[in-house]
């Protein structure tokens, strides 16, 4: 005997009594949020280096008018038509990590296209192919992303690095700590943790291994990745936040706006 | 004791609607005993499917006040107690009578994924030698008490009912489990991505959200299938590797 489903149920509609539509707003508000703010700094091409702190929407400056420029200033063969920003150069990068992300993924499809607008909420769009064909195929792309997210980590600690080397009016350098130097290296830190938790950092260093017990190294790796990877939302937000405040706050202190106290 | 309102649908092959009823809670009730109750008391023809009681064996699924739950775990005092509780049945499946729906097609379902395959005995005897630290990946996976309530909230069955393309969470997590699994030695990527259709998931982690069990469905199953899927069919560096070490 064959027997009928109930109706699919009608867009934005659903049984649950709780406020399931905060949390999509939530992303939405943030997530978007910062990508105007980011694509706003990124072409401001002033304001993102303070001392020895470079904001790190604009790491690393290959070229650039800062002294934290790796090549020099921006190049003749740039065309004069097109806006310049260091961050322009390598924001593409980092970017294309956050996309591509899986836990961003999940998190963007049900706050920006509502598919689904949340678990168990009924869907605007009769037709869906998810991730099965293009375009968003394409994301499978991650794991290449993850390549360039890591070099990127490592520019950042060795930012991080630099922001506790003051240089005096003599010209002599010396370790400090600002307050900078802090923001600088907690933003770091929650994008190594960022970083480190991605599913495709997990799956490389041992996830895709049916048998690690022979690989001590990739096993010691698998178990972090894993450990992190329990957390990857919240350091996919944490370091979001982070990239953020420590672009504003050095942005600020360039401004005068803001002091950055030295506490040692 | 408190009486309490409740909407349950009562209707038969996808046709029916919500009614409502009332009866007495008392502390440490859940809906299954509310749902008994009313049964009892006034409406003895209501349809349930339920068994152990106890979380195990997955027959009481159904939807109250819209989530996919078992009703046998789910306590009346964890839901809102200023409004009804509404009991539906799962919306992914076709439906039989009240809260009875006809879960069968996940059966035809798991009998297309390859088998376990193992590899030759590594002893004499018949029997094989593996770390225990390999096999905890997989016990995860063997926590399902196939409830189906991941299927159910799942978008691309309940809303787009790609049954015929996507086979579901439940197994994907049955396939991870084979195909993660220390001893197999089958390869399910191509029929993951074509027949199995993973490429449908897009990740929004509601049927972790909802399993009784707690297994991690969409980080421990799912995107390291996805990933082994791209190894095996997209990625170019990774196929290129695999040639080289072939080739020597």
């Amino acid at each position: 005997m064959t027997h009928a489903h109930l109706p699919v149920v009608r867009p934005f509609r659903t049984s649950r009594p709780d406020a399931w539509w905060l949390q999509p707003l939530a992303v939405f508000l943030v997530l978007g949020g910062f990508i105007v703010y980011a694509t706003w700094a990124a072409l401001q091409n002033a304001h993102y280096t303070f001392g020895p702190y470079l904001s790190p929407l604009y790491s690393p400056e290959i070229f650039g008018s800062s002294p934290h420029a790796l090549l020099g200033p921006k190049p003749a063969w740039w065309p004069g038509w097109l806006p310049f920003s260091p961050a322009i150069l390598i924001l593409w990068a980092p970017g294309g990590f956050r996309v591509t992300c899986y836990y961003y993924r999940g998190a963007y499809y049900k706050a920006f296209w509502a598919d689904p607008p949340a678990c168990a909420v009924g869907e605007p769009r009769t037709s869906y192919r998810g991730e099965q064909s293009l375009p968003l195929v394409l994301q499978n792309i991650h794991r290449y992303f993850l390549l360039l997210a890591v070099i990127v980590i490592g520019v950042l600690l060795l930012d991080s690095w630099n922001s506790f080397r003051f240089t005096d009016a003599s010209g002599a350098t010396s370790f400090g700590i600002g307050v900078g130097s802090l923001v600088i290296t907690l933003n770091a830190v929650c994008l190594a943790g960022y970083t480190f938790g991605c599913h495709s950092f997990r799956h490389v260093a041992g996830g895709m291994l049916d048998r690690l017990a022979g690989h001590l190294v990739r096993k010691a790796a698998y178990d972090c990745a894993s450990c992190l990877n329990r957390a990857h939302g919240r350091w996919a937000w944490a370091s979001l936040l982070t990239v953020a405040g420590s672009d504003l706050y050095v942005r600020l202190c360039s401004m005068g706006v803001l002091t950055d106290w030295r506490i040692l | 004791m408190t009486t309490r309102p409740f909407r349950i649908f009562r209707g038969a092959s996808g046709a029916g609607a919500l009614r409502e009823y009332a009866t007495e809670v008392s502390e440490g009730m859940v809906v299954l005993d509310a749902v008994h109750q009313i049964q009892a008391e006034s409406a003895g023809d209501l349809a349930v499917r339920w068994n152990c009681k106890a979380g195990k064996c997955g027959s009481c699924s159904a939807e109250v006040n819209g989530v996919p739950r078992l009703l046998c775990m789910t306590r009346l005092e964890d839901l809102p107690a200023d409004r009804p509780v509404t009991i539906e049945p799962m919306r992914a499946f076709p439906h039989v009578r009240d809260l009875v729906t006809d879960v069968s097609w996940n059966y035809e379902v798991k009998r297309q994924i390859t088998p376990f395959t193992p590899r030759p005995p590594d002893a004499p005897d018949g029997t094989w030698r593996m770390q225990q630290s390999d096999v905890d990946r997989v016990q995860e996976f063997r926590k399902c008490i196939e409830c189906f309530l991941c299927q159910d909230t799942c978008h691309v069955l309940r809303d787009h009912r790609l049954h015929e393309a996507f086979v579901g969470p439940r197994f994907l997590v049955h396939a991870a489990a084979l195909e993660m699994h220390p001893l197999d030695v089958a390869d399910r990527t191509a029929d993951l991505r074509k027949a199995h259709g993973i490429g449908y998931c897009n990740i929004t982690k509601c049927c972790t959200t909802v399993c009784p069990e707690g297994i991690r469905i969409t980080d421990n199953a799912i995107i390291p299938l996805k990933e082994r899927v791209v190894d095996a069919l997209w990625d170019p560096v990774a196929g290129l590797a695999r040639l080289v070490r072939r080739r020597t």
